[in-house]
């Protein structure tokens, strides 16, 4: 599931086992969390990964698969919130009866009506126009979730109640570990869905036209509406997404369908990789885990994640999923081996420039940021003087000896790095 | 019976300056025709007025006797017209197996299910590898097209221009930049692929031109100065003096 340039006829003869192996993998390490992480902040931090999995495979159906940068993908995710807590508040009420599981159905088909009517506009260009529409309709969701108080509850947003309506066999969802069970179904759904969606002549046609829209066209393709079907698909997942944020926090606020939103999700996508189906997959669980994590030890987080970000588009465009297949002719040739060294000669000076940097931030941060005279602050454990002269001497030590050796070791890296890749005729092989 | 491609007093500018001049074609269903001229006689032009890339600014372009004249590409290629490019036009991030499956997947008439899964649909698997068996590309399937070397690029060009088998299929310098023996392999696999069709080709290989087509127009500065047999054109004074000897003084 990994590469979609890669099957082809072949996939078709190949033995089922073998196709339904990871997605089996996948259904059991879902079925399998829960039990390792059993505390409270673990489920948390899954049940919002699972939600932002879909997400940004969501919107992975427009970047990666179909080409279309969007700046305004929060409005779907944010209207099938919106959407599905009145709906959830209906139910409560005892206007309709509906099971609160399926609620997401109702947040997807929310986002899938977005989807058709601004889709029908805004995906006649891609490219730049596309970009500029998203963004404006992004702007102008966020507004106007600050003007219609009534709809969007204003700054305090809209909340609701999961545990009400018709009951799953004496379930009424509202311990944590349900409502993980509950989203990780919609997960293997929805992703195995998505996937599925990749491997349809819509779906491949969208990588035609992201590859070569007028080619599309001399095949008999409209860009346009190859571009509208991605579109619409994407903004029905998103909607399910954002009908599983509003059950899993029974609140949705202005913040889920404003610009930070729709920044988070190509975001996520990016850093995991757009040219990978399990891309999005990666920056999902990455990035929630840098947010609950990384956001316990330091204040400046989202500086850390943005330092990721630039990092990853200026040198791994591919992103991480990239970085892990780059590998994948060493170890099919078995030489994956002969790199750890190298790795390990450069992974320490590179640590020690980062840890470097990383002190040289978080410095600052207290400098600017501490009560008058408490100059003293606390990293890893190390305390020091915020205000001393050894410890920046030894902060810049760190950053630039660090980076130095680094530099020095980058040429043994090279080489071992094309010991390890010489071909035997290999093929190179780069996703979709 | 209807001609395969009928052009009446077609013409195209952009802004002031007129590339296409009134041109009067007409191609026969079954004709293997050769656009010949010198560079920038608007042989490219007139493809592209044909095939629907540009709109057409006077004139008409007619398919087995219907009005195609600004059509959008997608529209022209359903009523049976594909055509390939003179620079290579190709999906390159896909594989050689995908790019020309693309070729097949609306005249097999999937159209832009989401309710198919392509790699279930023997047929549409079936035709795709004859197709690459006859570009000769088997061996080189599975690698994304973009990494394929010039030559193979051109043949998964012709490839995808032929493999929705429409009926009249037109190539746009299908030799250019190829070595001879390329060229051979060239010319063998274009024969191969427009049996039973019309062919509309531009070709600057004068060797090309006159080893495959029935019929030769000649365009210079947006007009057709002759349209006639190979060996009248060979022989025609006024085609020597404007284009062929032209040609043999630089």
């Amino acid at each position: 599931m990994s590469e979609i340039a890669k099957t082809s006829s072949s996939a078709a003869s190949r033995p089922l086992l073998k196709t339904l192996t990871p997605w089996i993998g996948f259904l059991i390490l879902l079925l399998a969390l829960p039990n390792i992480f059993s505390s409270n902040s673990g489920l948390y931090t899954m049940n919002l990964m699972g939600i932002f999995i879909i997400f940004a495979l969501s919107y992975n159906m427009l970047l990666g698969q179909g080409g279309m940068l969007s700046f305004g993908h929060a409005v779907y995710f944010g209207l099938g919130g919106f959407m599905s807590v009145h709906f959830m508040n209906y139910i409560e009420d005892g206007a309709f009866v509906f099971p609160m599981y399926l609620i997401p159905i109702f947040g997807g088909l929310i986002g899938l009506v977005f989807g058709i009517i601004i889709g029908s506009f805004s995906t006649r260009r891609a490219g730049t126009v596309f970009a500029m529409i998203s963004l404006g309709v992004g702007e102008l969701m966020a507004s106007s979730s600050l003007i219609f108080v009534a709809f969007f509850g204003g700054e305090e947003g809209v909340s609701g109640d999961r545990t009400t309506g018709p009951e799953l066999a004496g379930i009424n969802f509202g311990q944590d570990i349900h409502i993980y069970y509950l989203i990780a179904a919609w997960v293997f759904v929805t992703v195995t869905l998505m996937y599925l969606f990749s491997r349809t002549p819509a779906g491949r046609m969208a990588n035609a036209v992201r590859d070569n829209a007028e080619r599309a066209e001399f095949v008999g393709y409209s860009q346009r509406k190859v571009r509208f079907v991605s579109f619409c698909a994407s903004g029905f997942f998103a909607g399910i997404a954002g009908g599983l944020f509003a059950l899993n926090f029974e609140i949705v606020t202005e913040e889920n369908l404003n610009a930070l939103t729709s920044g988070t999700v190509l975001l996520m996508a990016y850093i995991g990789g757009v040219g990978f189906f399990i891309g999005p997959i990666v920056g999902a669980v990455l990035f929630t885990l840098l947010q609950s994590i990384l956001s316990n030890y330091t204040d400046i987080w989202q500086l850390y994640v943005g330092i990721l970000f630039v990092l990853t588009v200026m040198y791994v465009p591919q992103g991480l999923t990239g970085i892990i297949v780059m590998h994948s002719a060493a170890w099919r040739m078995k030489r994956l081996g002969s790199l750890i060294l190298p790795y390990i000669r450069i992974g320490i000076p590179a640590l020690a420039m980062l840890a470097g940097i990383a002190a040289f931030l978080e410095t600052i941060h207290h400098v600017r940021t501490a009560f008058e005279g408490d100059t003293l602050m606390s990293l890893m454990g190390i305390e020091f003087d915020s205000h001393g002269v050894v410890s920046w001497i030894v902060i810049l030590a760190l950053v630039f000896v660090g980076g130095f050796l680094t530099r020095m070791q980058l040429r043994q890296l090279r080489d071992a790095w094309e010991t390890a890749n010489k071909p035997p005729a290999q093929t190179e092989g780069s996703g979709s | 019976m209807t001609s395969a491609i009928e052009l009446q007093d077609l013409r195209k500018s952009f802004g002031p300056t007129e590339i296409i001049r009134g041109v009067n074609l007409t191609i026969e269903e079954g004709e293997r025709h050769a656009i010949i001229g010198p560079n920038g006689a608007g042989k490219s032009t007139l493809f592209h007025l044909i095939s629907g890339r540009y709109n057409v600014s006077g004139g008409s372009v007619k398919l087995h006797g219907e009005n195609i004249s600004n059509l959008p590409p997608f529209e022209i290629y359903r009523k049976g017209l594909s055509r390939s490019f003179q620079v290579t036009n190709i999906f390159p991030n896909m594989s050689v197996f995908e790019n020309v499956r693309c070729g097949l997947m609306w005249v097999k008439d999937y159209k832009y299910s989401f309710w198919h899964l392509v790699d279930r649909q023997r047929e549409l698997n079936e035709r795709t590898a004859e197709v690459i068996e006859e570009i000769g590309l088997t061996s080189r399937q599975h690698i994304p097209a973009g990494v394929l070397t010039y030559a193979e690029q051109r043949a998964l060009e012709i490839g995808i221009a032929a493999a929705g088998g429409a009926d009249v299929i037109m190539l746009d310098e299908p030799t250019a930049g190829m070595s001879h023996s390329e060229t051979d392999q060239a010319i063998a696999l274009i024969r191969k692929i427009t049996v039973g069709k019309t062919l509309v080709m531009v070709e600057h290989d004068m060797g090309v031109v006159f080893d495959l087509a029935d019929r030769i127009s000649v365009l210079v500065y947006g007009e057709i100065i002759a349209s006639d047999t190979p060996e009248n054109i060979r022989n025609s004074k006024a085609v020597q003096e404007a284009y062929l000897g032209a040609e043999a003084e630089e």
